[in-house]
C-alpha cells in the first residue's frame, strides 16, 4: 500500500476549500439579474382551495411574478413523479394520486405549495406573499399511520381507503406452519419514529433561462443531478434534455431529502423562462421541516417463532407505513423491496412473510432517509431477536451466533441472496471491545451510584451498492441503476475522472483518486474528479443506498481497465513491441522480459501526438467511459454494542460505550470510512433518543424548528469505538460492500436493547426522551419493589 | 424581517426620549429573542431603538453587600466577572449557562429580565436573591416585577438600566434543559440569606417565574439536599408540552432544587 | 436606508443598507464572503459563527447595523499569508468535516473555545462547548478530535501530536 493508494487514510483532497470558507453550495451562486421567490404555502393540513386573488400581492413594490398551479398547467407543466410502481398483492398498481408542482383545487399538508412570488428581494417578495388572499375550505385532516386507512375522508379520489397498496413477499403457508409448530413466539407492537434528514445546508435551487440558447441551467442542492434532469425533461416536460443543464455543486450533506425532484427547484426553472430572469429559492430551516421528504414513520405488529433448540424458525410482521400527502420520488420502494428484503437480517430463517400496507395522510411526503428501509428491518428484527434471547433466558450474543447465516450464498425467503460474510467474527471483535465480560461489574457500579445500566446488541445487515438495473427493473423501479464513469487522460498524463455518483459529504474527490492513482501508479495530486455537472458528465445515477463505492467506483474501475487496455496499444507501437508482451505496473508500461518501458505519462502523450501509429491502425487520444451494472446487492454487516447509564431520577440517558465493528468489504480510504460509521450512528442515536416529528391532530408540525426537533449535539454523544471485519464482497471488481449508511441502521435497536436492558421491561418507544425514559425507569423500580 | 427605523441613542435618557416620541418602538438589546421573533415574522415594531452603543447601561459594580449589573451587560461578561464570581457565584454559574458561548457574547442580562420568557434563567437568579430591578423612572422589587408570562411591572416607556443582586450567604442554580432548544425545561435557583431561603423555579410555571413555598419551608429548616428528600412540587399550575408534561417537570423541580442546594452548599 | 462601516478580515468597509440586513446577509450578500453559512433561523445551528470583536456570535442574530465600528472576522480571513490557522489544519487533519457546510462556523466556535479556556482540552469540555453548533454528518467525534489536537496546536505544538482523553457524553 503506498500513502495514498487503496487502504489508505489520505486526507481529503477537498477539504481546502471548505476549511477556508471558499466551498460553492448553491445559495452560494447568484447570476446577473437575478430574481427571488418565495413560496406562498398552506396553512392548512388539508382544504379545498376555492379561488386564489393575486391582485392586491401583484401591485406590491419589487413584485415581478406571481403563479399558481393554473399557470402550471396553462403551460403543460407536469406533475411531479413516483418512479418505482408497486403492485398490490392481487396484482393490480398501486393507486398514485396526482402531484402537481403547485396546488391545483386541494392543498394536502401544512407546507404545500399554493404559488410562488417571484420579487426583486426575497424580503418583498415575502411581503407580497402576505398579500394573495388563498380562499380555502378546510377539510377534516387525515394524519396518523395506524389509522389513515380507516377514515372516511378521503385524501386522493384516486386512493379511495387513503392506501396506497396493500403488498406483501415471502412464504405465507410456510411461515404460518412455522408459527403453528413454534415452540415460542415472541411479539412486538413497534413504532419506527418519523424522522427530519435535517442536512445542515437547507435546499436551494436558481433557474436560468438563455433566451438565445432556447436552454435552461437549473443550479441545485441534489443528490443526483441527472435523474433530475431526466424527470424535469421527460416527466415533468420542462425542456428536452440537451436544453436543460442541472448542477449540484457543492451540496451540504443529503442523507436521501436531496435525491427528490420537488416542487420548487421545478418551479424555479420553469419561471425562469416566464419571467425572464433568472431566479432563486432557498429554503429556510421552517420550510425544510415542512416540506422535505420525511423518513421512516412504521407501525408494525412482529412476531418471532424459536423451536425448542432455540433456533429461530420463522418470522411475520404487518406493517403500515406512511407515505405521506403525494408520493415522492422514490417513496413506494422504501417500505417493499428497500425493507421486507432485509427481515432475515443476519440469520438463517426458513420462513418470512410480511405484509405491508402504505397510507396516504396529510404530512408531508415520507421517502428515503439514510438507511431508506433497511433500518426500519433493522429494527424490526434485532428487537424481536434481543427480545426473544430475554424471553428464552438465553444470552443476547450467543442466541444471534447460534442463528447466524454461515454458510455463503445464502438464498432468504425475501428475494436477497447473501454473497459472503463473516458475522460471528463480527461478534467476537465487538464483544472484545465492549469488554462484555467487565459488564457485570460495571453494571453493579452503575447501580451502587443509583443508576441503571444496560447493553444492547445490533447485528445488522443491510443490501447496498443498489442496484442490478434489471432485477430493480422487474421489481418496478423506473430507471436502472448502474453507474457511469469516463476516465480522461490528458496528453501531459493527468487524469479527470466524470463519475456520474455526486459527493455532498462522502469525500468521493479524494477516495475515487485514490482508486485511479493507485490504479494507474500516477500522483493522486494528477486526477481530479468532475461530478455534478449534466453539461460535464454525460449520464449517472446519482449517490444513495450506499452504492458510490461499490457501484460508482466500479464504473471507474472498469474505465481505468478500458484506459490501461487502450495505452498498451500506444506502447506496443512505442516500445516496439506485440501488444500482448506489455504489462502495466506501477505507472510504466514494460516489454515483459526486457528492461524497454513507457511510463504513463509519456504513453499519454504518445497516444495524442500519434506518432508512432497510424490513425489507420489505432485512433489517436486516451478517453475511455465505462457503464458498469451491479451483477447483485452487496451486503454490509456488522455488530453494533451500545453500552449506557440511565438516571432514574431525571429520565436521563447517556451512552457510556459504543463499540461498531462493521464489515464493508475492501476499504479505500478507512479514515473517510470511519467518518460515515460516526456520522451514522450519531443519526441512528438521535433517532433512538432525541429525534422524533410530531403533527398534532389538526395536521400541524409541532417540531418545525431546531427549538422543537430535537438534533444531536456533541454532548449528546460518546466517541464511538471503530473496529472492522473485512470479507471481500465477490459480486464486484473491488471487493466494495458500502459503508453510507451503516451506523444509522445498526444504531437505533442497539440503543433500544440497552435502554430495555436496563429498565428491566420492553415498553419504551422511540424517541427515548428523558420524559419516557423517567416513566419507564419509574415503572421498573414499582416493578422491582414488587418483586 | 419587517422593514423598520433604526436609532442608535448614547445614553440610557435618549433612548427613554425615543421610545416615549416614537410610535410603536421596540428596544433592541442583545437581540437574541428579538431578532429571532422578528425573523419570524412575528413582531413588526415600526422603531428600533438600539442601547448598544448606551455605555451608560453596561458594567458590573459591587456596593456594599450588593451587585449592581448594568441592563446592557452581557452573558458572558456576568459569567467572567470575578466581583459576581467572588460575591454571589452561583450568579456566575447561571449565566455562564445561559444558552451557547455564541449566544453568551450578546444576550444580556436587561432584555433577558425584560422579556420574561418563562425558560429563561435570569428570572429565578432575581426572584429567589431578591434583586431590585431598576429603570430610568423606579425601582421595582423582584416579587413584584414579574407578573405573568413574557409580562413585567414595566411600563410603556421605561428602560431597565441595571439590576441589583443583594449577596446571599449561600446561592446556586441547577437546570435540566429542554433537549432540542437547550432552554430551561426547569430551573431552579437556591438562596440562603440568614434565616431566609427563597426557592424560584423558572420554566415550569404557567404564569412564568414563580416561588416554590413548600421547597423553601424545608429547606428553612435545614439548608440541605436531605431536606427535600420526598417532597414533591405540586404539578398544578405547571406546565405541560410535547417536551415534558406538568407531572414530569414537577417532579424535576424537586430533583433540580435538591442539585441546586448541593452546589450551594458544596455537597 | 443607512450607511455602516466596520473592519471586516482586517479591511474597512462601508456598506449602503436595509436597517433589517442581518450581519449574516451584509457579509454573504454585500461582501459576497460567502463561507459563512445560514442553516437554521432560530439561533442553533452555528453554521453562521463569525467573530466580532473577538468573540463567536451568531451573525444570523445581529444587525449589521448594530456592528458600527466592529472588528469582524470571518472564515475567509483566518488564515494569514496563505498559511492555514492550526485549527483549520487540524480539521484536516482529523477529517473534522464531511459535507463542509457546518465548517466555517464549527472552525471560528473552535477558535473561540481556545481564546476562553485555553489550549488545553479535555473531550468533555469541548462536547459541552460545542452545543451551540449542530453538525449532520461527523458525529462529531472527529470534531472534538481536531479542536483538542487545534488548540494544542495553536500554542504551538503539532496538530497531529495528540487526541483528548476519552470519555462518556453528559
Amino acid at each position: 500500500m503506498t500513502a495514498t493508494g487503496i487502504g489508505a487514510p489520505v486526507r481529503r483532497k477537498e477539504d481546502h476549500r471548505y476549511i477556508t470558507g471558499q466551498g460553492r453550495y448553491t445559495d452560494d451562486i447568484n447570476r446577473p439579474g437575478q430574481a427571488h421567490a418565495y413560496f406562498l404555502r398552506s396553512p392548512h393540513a388539508h382544504a379545498a382551495i376555492r379561488g386564489i386573488d393575486t391582485a392586491a400581492a401583484r401591485a406590491m413594490p419589487g413584485v415581478i411574478g406571481i403563479f399558481t398551479g393554473d399557470d402550471l398547467a396553462a403551460d403543460k407543466v407536469g406533475g411531479l413523479i413516483c418512479g418505482w410502481m408497486i403492485h398490490n398483492k392481487d396484482g393490480s398498481p398501486m393507486r398514485a394520486g396526482a402531484h402537481p408542482a403547485l396546488a391545483q383545487g386541494k392543498v394536502r399538508y401544512v407546507g404545500d405549495h399554493v404559488a410562488v412570488i417571484i420579487a426583486e428581494t426575497l424580503a418583498q417578495a415575502r411581503d407580497a406573499s402576505e398579500a394573495v388572499i388563498v380562499d380555502y375550505e378546510v377539510l377534516p385532516a387525515v394524519v396518523y399511520t395506524a389509522s389513515a386507512a380507516g377514515t372516511e375522508t378521503v385524501i386522493h379520489a384516486e386512493a379511495p381507503d387513503n392506501t396506497v397498496y396493500n403488498w406483501h413477499l415471502g412464504n405465507k403457508d410456510e411461515t404460518e406452519r412455522a408459527f403453528r409448530e413454534a415452540a415460542h413466539v415472541t411479539r412486538l407492537d413497534i413504532v419506527n419514529n418519523r424522522l427530519v434528514p435535517n442536512p445542515m445546508e437547507p435546499r436551494a435551487a436558481v433557474g436560468d433561462y438563455d433566451q438565445g440558447e432556447g436552454a435552461f441551467t437549473l443550479y441545485t442542492t441534489s443528490q443526483n443531478p441527472h435523474v433530475a434532469r431526466l424527470v424535469l425533461s421527460a416527466f415533468i416536460g420542462i425542456a428536452p434534455e440537451n436544453k436543460l443543464r442541472v448542477i449540484a455543486p457543492d451540496v451540504g450533506g443529503g442523507f436521501g431529502s436531496k435525491i427528490f425532484i420537488y416542487a420548487e427547484e421545478t418551479v424555479c426553472v420553469w419561471a425562469a423562462k416566464k419571467v425572464g430572469r433568472p431566479v432563486k429559492w432557498n429554503s429556510d430551516r421552517t420550510e425544510a421541516f415542512l416540506a422535505d421528504a420525511h423518513g421512516r414513520d412504521h407501525v408494525t405488529h412482529a412476531e418471532l417463532a424459536t423451536n425448542a433448540e432455540g433456533r429461530i424458525t420463522g418470522l411475520r410482521v404487518k406493517t403500515t407505513a406512511n407515505l405521506g400527502a403525494y408520493l415522492s420520488t422514490f417513496s413506494s420502494s422504501v417500505p417493499t423491496y428497500l425493507y421486507a428484503p432485509l427481515l432475515s437480517g443476519s440469520y438463517d430463517i426458513p420462513a418470512i412473510y410480511a405484509e405491508v400496507d402504505a397510507v396516504y395522510t396529510n404530512t408531508a411526503p415520507v421517502d428515503a432517509y439514510r438507511g431508506a428501509g433497511r433500518p426500519e428491518a433493522t429494527f424490526v428484527v434485532e428487537r424481536l431477536v434481543e427480545v426473544a434471547a430475554r424471553e428464552l433466558g438465553r444470552d443476547p450474543a450467543k442466541f444471534r451466533m447460534q442463528n447466524y447465516v454461515r454458510k455463503f450464498p445464502h438464498q432468504t425467503p425475501v428475494i436477497m441472496m447473501y454473497d459472503t460474510g463473516n458475522y460471528a467474527a463480527s461478534m467476537k471483535k465487538a464483544l472484545e471491545i465492549i469488554d462484555y465480560k467487565g459488564f457485570g461489574k460495571r453494571k453493579r457500579e452503575s447501580a451502587r451510584n443509583g443508576k441503571l445500566r444496560g447493553i444492547g446488541f445490533s447485528s445488522y445487515i443491510e443490501a447496498c451498492g443498489i442496484a442490478p438495473s434489471a432485477a430493480v427493473g422487474s421489481l418496478g423501479a423506473g430507471v436502472g441503476l448502474w453507474e457511469s464513469a469516463e476516465v480522461r487522460v490528458n496528453p501531459v498524463g493527468t487524469v479527470e475522472v466524470l463519475t456520474g455518483s455526486h459527493s455532498h459529504g462522502q469525500g468521493h474527490e479524494t477516495t475515487f483518486a485514490q482508486l485511479v492513482s493507485d490504479r494507474l501508479g500516477i500522483p493522486i495530486e494528477n486526477v481530479s474528479i468532475v461530478h455534478g455537472d449534466t453539461d460535464k458528465v454525460q449520464m449517472g445515477m446519482g449517490t444513495y443506498g450506499s452504492r458510490s463505492g461499490a457501484v460508482g467506483m466500479s464504473a471507474i474501475f472498469k474505465a481505468v481497465d478500458k484506459v490501461i487496455a487502450k495505452g498498451k496499444k500506444v506502447a506496443a507501437y512505442v516500445l516496439e513491441a506485440d501488444e500482448a508482451d506489455i504489462d502495466f505496473a506501477d505507472g510504466h508500461f514494460s516489454v515483459k522480459g526486457t528492461d524497454r518501458k513507457l511510463d504513463f505519462g509519456s504513453c499519454a502523450l504518445q497516444a495524442y501526438v500519434a506518432h508512432k501509429f497510424s490513425g489507420q491502425d489505432l485512433e489517436p487520444g486516451l478517453k475511455e467511459g465505462a457503464f458498469y451494472d451491479p451483477t447483485n446487492f452487496t451486503f454490509p454487516a456488522g455488530v453494533h454494542i451500545c453500552e449506557l447509564e440511565i438516571d432514574p431520577d431525571t429520565g436521563v440517558t447517556k451512552i457510556q460505550r459504543w463499540a461498531a465493528v462493521d464489515d464493508f468489504g475492501v476499504v479505500i480510504n478507512p479514515m473517510i470510512v470511519e467518518g460515515q460509521v460516526h456520522g451514522g450512528i450519531a443519526q441512528g442515536v438521535g433517532q433512538a433518543l432525541l429525534e422524533g416529528a410530531k403533527y398534532n391532530s389538526d395536521g400541524q408540525l409541532v417540531t418545525a424548528s431546531f427549538m422543537d426537533y430535537c438534533m444531536p449535539r456533541a454532548d449528546d454523544l460518546p466517541s464511538f469505538d471503530v473496529g472492522m471485519t473485512v470479507t471481500p464482497c465477490p459480486s464486484n471488481p473491488l471487493g466494495i460492500k458500502g459503508c453510507g449508511e451503516a451506523g444509522a441502521i445498526a444504531a437505533p435497536p442497539a440503543v433500544i436493547n440497552a435502554i430495555t436492558d436496563a429498565l428491566g421491561h420492553e415498553d419504551i418507544a422511540m424517541p427515548a426522551t428523558p420524559q419516557a425514559v423517567w416513566r419507564a425507569a419509574q415503572k421498573s423500580v414499582r416493578r422491582q419493589a414488587a418483586e | 424581517m419587517y422593514a423598520f427605523n433604526y436609532h442608535r441613542p448614547a445614553t440610557a435618557r435618549q433612548a427613554a426620549g425615543l421610545l416615549s416620541k416614537k410610535e410603536d418602538a421596540k428596544l433592541l438589546a442583545g437581540g437574541h429573542t428579538l431578532l429571532p421573533t422578528m425573523k419570524q415574522r412575528l413582531a413588526s415594531p415600526a422603531h428600533l431603538v438600539d442601547l448598544a452603543g448606551c455605555a451608560d447601561l453596561k458594567g458590573i459594580t459591587r456596593k456594599g453587600r450588593t451587585i449592581v449589573i448594568g441592563a446592557m451587560t452581557t452573558h458572558a461578561e456576568v459569567a467572567a466577572s470575578a466581583e459576581v464570581r467572588e460575591a454571589i457565584p452561583g450568579l456566575a454559574w447561571l449565566a455562564s449557562h445561559i444558552g451557547d458561548p455564541h449566544v453568551r457574547h450578546r444576550g444580556t442580562i436587561g432584555g433577558s429580565v425584560a422579556n420574561n420568557d418563562p425558560a429563561a434563567d435570569y428570572p429565578a437568579a432575581c426572584l429567589a436573591l431578591g434583586a431590585t430591578i431598576v429603570t430610568n423612572t423606579r425601582k421595582i422589587e423582584a416579587d413584584a416585577f414579574f407578573t405573568g408570562l413574557y409580562e413585567t411591572a414595566l411600563e410603556e416607556g421605561e428602560i431597565i438600566t441595571r439590576i441589583v443582586f443583594p449577596l446571599a450567604s449561600r446561592a446556586a442554580y441547577a437546570k435540566f434543559r429542554n433537549p432540542a432548544s437547550r432552554y430551561a425545561l426547569v430551573g431552579v435557583f437556591v438562596a440562603k440569606r440568614g434565616p431566609e431561603v427563597r426557592v424560584a423555579v423558572t420554566g415550569a410555571g404557567e404564569g412564568g417565574v414563580f416561588r416554590w413555598a413548600e421547597g423553601e419551608a424545608a429547606l428553612r429548616n435545614r439548608f440541605a439536599p436531605k431536606s427535600l428528600d420526598g417532597l414533591k412540587a405540586s404539578a398544578d399550575g405547571i406546565n405541560s408540552d410535547m417536551h415534558a408534561d406538568a407531572e414530569y417537570r414537577a417532579h424535576l423541580i424537586g430533583v433540580m432544587a435538591k442539585e441546586a442546594v448541593a452546589r450551594a452548599t458544596g455537597k | 436606508m443607512a450607511t455602516v462601516s466596520m473592519t471586516v478580515n482586517g479591511k474597512a468597509v462601508t456598506g449602503v443598507i436595509d436597517p433589517r440586513t442581518l450581519l449574516v446577509q451584509f457579509l454573504r450578500e454585500n461582501l459576497r464572503l460567502t463561507g459563512t453559512h445560514v442553516g437554521c433561523d432560530t439561533s442553533q445551528c452555528g453554521a453562521c459563527v463569525v467573530h466580532v470583536d473577538g468573540v463567536a456570535v451568531k451573525s444570523c442574530t445581529a444587525l449589521a447595523i448594530s456592528l458600527e465600528g466592529a472588528e469582524v472576522t470571518t472564515i475567509e480571513g483566518l488564515a494569514t499569508d496563505g498559511r492555514l490557522h492550526p485549527m483549520q489544519e487540524a480539521f484536516r487533519e482529523h477529517h473534522g468535516l464531511q459535507c463542509g457546510y457546518c465548517t466555517p462556523g464549527m472552525i471560528m466556535a473552535a477558535v473561540d473555545i481556545v481564546n476562553r479556556r485555553g489550549n488545553d482540552l479535555d473531550e468533555k469540555t469541548i462536547r459541552e462547548d460545542l452545543d451551540g453548533n449542530i453538525c449532520r454528518c461527523t458525529g462529531y467525534h472527529n470534531i472534538v478530535k481536531a479542536i483538542a489536537a487545534g488548540a494544542t496546536a495553536m500554542a504551538g505544538g503539532s496538530a497531529a501530536d495528540r487526541e483528548p482523553p476519552r470519555q462518556a457524553a453528559e
